[in-house]
């Protein structure tokens, strides 16, 4: 049972508040996912986790233990580097065997382990090379092999695929998350790509200025944003936002339509996603500017209300520039956020 | 002008530099121990291995570098880990550091010989002390463990900032990740130094030693200064024979028996911290 507590920590760079009071919980063998900006304090967290880096304020618990005042090999944690900090000087199969060597663990134990873990990685035929004879992917590869090797109770993953290329990356997210389910350990993934977040947590926790703005499974995460940054920062074309001013009773006033809402005491931010619309006689009128056809579908760039509005339409349809298009609004899909607190009105 | 040619046209100027002033010397130095007026001999190195301060000056050579240099390795590799781990004032303390290396190695015998002679700091402050009754002299025949000490003690002082900054180079090229993953997988600060910085050190490491035996082999104005004739060194010997005896051909023979030896030592620490193939540092 590993469970993670992060109680009210916060770090502090000299004048620089990297984290405010983060307060975090990641279910034993849970999938988290750190998604964020670049500078946003997730490798921050992610040090003070594994205690590179302590926090000035607060606690860190790992299976029910108070681990903050711990050194690193006390915390039962290991973690991947984003340069993987594959030691050049000693071959893959030391690199691997390095914690458990550490430990002073048997040579037959050591063999054992890493041999397994190696081939949990498609990386034994690799076992005598060193480093400078790798390729990015198979280093990456040894890198989650000495994680895994160490049969931690944690592993932390700071950008661990930031590296790869695109396609690579793609075929890693998907082995990585089944080697990780199987190994049942708890997993704290940092990175900056939603793509990766969403096809790969349990749960996200979004983070902005050092703060955690929405912790929520994926698909929550990006039907109900609670701020408007995590609308904004998830999703590709990013939802769409309009003024919404007050017109009666749960009634909204939207670039001239009148939209149900919430009570409440405006003005609000209209917010839809550019995929949760249709052509129609009826909904908001918007110019096309740019049309860019995707194959799947089609990428229409609108300006309405003197704003850029996106939608994703059917790839069937016949759309130029300069077109007016009416889009009707999937009713259950809209989304209200106060502008005064960027966080989500019901 | 073909671009392949290119590299060798600029580095002409170079080579043909050292042809002229190093290997043409060198030629003449070599051609000057082997022959005595009358054609090729090995009469000079005869002559100069069969005298009988030979066998003594070698031995203090080689005493003196396996006595001097293995304290700087690790008087180095101490320093070069403490300023590394400096944020502030780590190259005010370089600097402060690297002193003696600005310092003559004549100027730095005369330093280290008023500490010990009899009218020194260190006599006056024992009689001061009182310790010893009267100031006495400590650099006779009678005491060649003091001078040798006041040698090597000389040496150190002088010397070990040149391999200090061949270090703290080196460990300022190790990426900061590899100690992070070191310390996350249970390596403490000495295993760490093992494990880590020693082997990724090697090659500034080799580097250092390379140029410090060298430079071991090369002592004379340090042991001329402290110990003069009552501690003969291979150099001092090639300059008694050029300017005591005004023997040029013994004295090419002694220099080259030194260029031997400093040749195989280099070969010796190339090999003993070669990096293993494949791993790349
Ligand atoms: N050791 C440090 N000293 C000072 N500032 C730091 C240090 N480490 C990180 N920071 C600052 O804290 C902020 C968060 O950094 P980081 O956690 O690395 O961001 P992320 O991993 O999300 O890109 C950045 O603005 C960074 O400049
Ligand atoms: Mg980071």
């Amino acid at each position: 049972m590993a469970e993670i507590q992060i109680k009210n920590v916060a770090k502090q760079f000299g004048e620089y508040q990297a984290l405010h009071d983060i307060n975090l919980t990641i279910a034993d063998q849970e999938f988290m996912v750190l998604l964020g900006a670049s500078g946003c304090g997730k490798s921050t967290l992610l040090r003070i986790i594994c205690g590179l880096e302590t926090a000035t304020t607060g606690e860190v618990w790992i299976g029910g233990r108070r681990v903050d005042h711990l050194a690193p090999k006390d915390r039962g944690i290991s973690m991947v580097f984003q340069n993987y900090a594959v030691f050049p000087h000693l071959t893959v199969f030391e690199n691997i065997g390095f914690g458990l060597r550490m430990q002073k663990m048997s040579n037959d134990e050591v063999k054992r382990r890493v041999e397994r873990t190696a081939t949990l990685m498609h990386i034994e035929q690799l076992l005598q090379r060193y480093s400078g004879e790798l390729s990015g992917g198979q280093r990456q590869r040894v890198a989650v092999a000495r994680a895994l090797a160490m049969e931690p109770d944690v592993i932390l993953m700071d950008e661990p695929l930031s590296n790869l290329d695109a396609l690579l990356r793609m075929e890693m997210r998907a082995e990585l998350k089944g080697v990780l389910a199987e190994s049942k350990t708890t997993a704290i993934y940092v990175t900056h790509d939603q793509v990766e977040a969403m096809s790969m947590a349990d749960r996200i926790s979004v983070m902005h200025e050092g703060k955690i703005v929405q912790a929520a499974s994926p698909i929550e995460v990006y039907r109900n944003p609670a701020a408007e940054f995590v609308a904004s920062f998830i999703g590709n074309p990013p939802m769409n936002f309009l003024n919404a001013t007050p017109a009666g009773d749960g009634k909204w006033s939207v670039a001239g339509n009148v939209v149900d809402g919430p009570r409440a005491n405006g003005p609000l931010q209209f917010a839809i996603r550019p995929e949760d619309m249709q052509l129609s006689d009826a909904g908001l009128t918007a110019t096309a500017k740019v049309v860019e056809p995707l194959g799947a579908h089609l990428l229409v760039t609108c300006e309405l209300d003197g704003k850029m509005f996106r939608a994703v339409l059917d790839s069937d349809l016949t759309v130029n520039p300069g077109d007016a298009l009416t889009l009707a609004p999937q009713a259950d899909r809209v989304r209200w956020f106060d502008p005064g607190t960027t966080l989500a009105v019901a | 002008m073909s671009a392949r040619y290119l590299p060798y046209i600029l580095i002409l100027p170079v080579t043909l530099f050292l042809c002229i002033f190093f290997l043409y010397p060198f030629v003449l130095v070599a051609q000057q121990a082997f022959s005595t007026g009358n054609g090729f001999t090995l009469d000079n190195f005869r002559n100069v291995t069969g005298h009988w301060k030979f066998p003594i000056s070698l031995k203090n050579t080689l005493l003196l570098a396996a006595a001097v240099v293995p304290v700087q390795v690790v008087l180095a590799l101490l320093m070069a880990t403490m300023v590394s781990r400096m944020k502030k004032g780590r190259d005010m303390v370089l600097y402060i550091w690297t002193i003696p290396l600005g310092i003559s190695d004549l100027a730095a015998g005369i330093i280290w010989l008023a500490i010990f002679e009899q009218s020194g700091f260190l006599n006056s402050m024992l009689s001061g002390l009182g310790v010893i009754d009267k100031p006495a002299n400590l650099l006779t025949y009678q005491n060649p463990w003091i001078v040798f000490v006041a040698i090597a003690l000389a040496e150190i002082w002088r010397a070990t900032a040149i391999m200090l900054v061949i270090l703290v180079a080196g460990i300022g090229l190790i990426p900061r990740e590899y100690y992070e993953a070191a310390e996350v997988f249970g390596a403490s600060p000495w295993k760490r130094f093992m494990r880590i910085t020693l082997p990724l050190l090697r090659p500034s490491l080799s580097t250092a030693l390379v140029i410090r035996v060298i430079l071991a082999f090369e002592v004379f104005a340090v042991v001329q200064a402290i110990g003069g004739t009552l501690f003969p060194v291979l150099m001092s010997e090639t300059f008694n024979y050029q300017f005591e005896l005004l023997n040029g051909g013994a004295a090419a023979a002694i220099a080259l028996i030194i260029l031997a030896i400093s040749i195989g030592f280099t070969v010796m620490i190339l090999r003993l911290l070669r990096v293993p193939k494949g791993a790349t540092i």
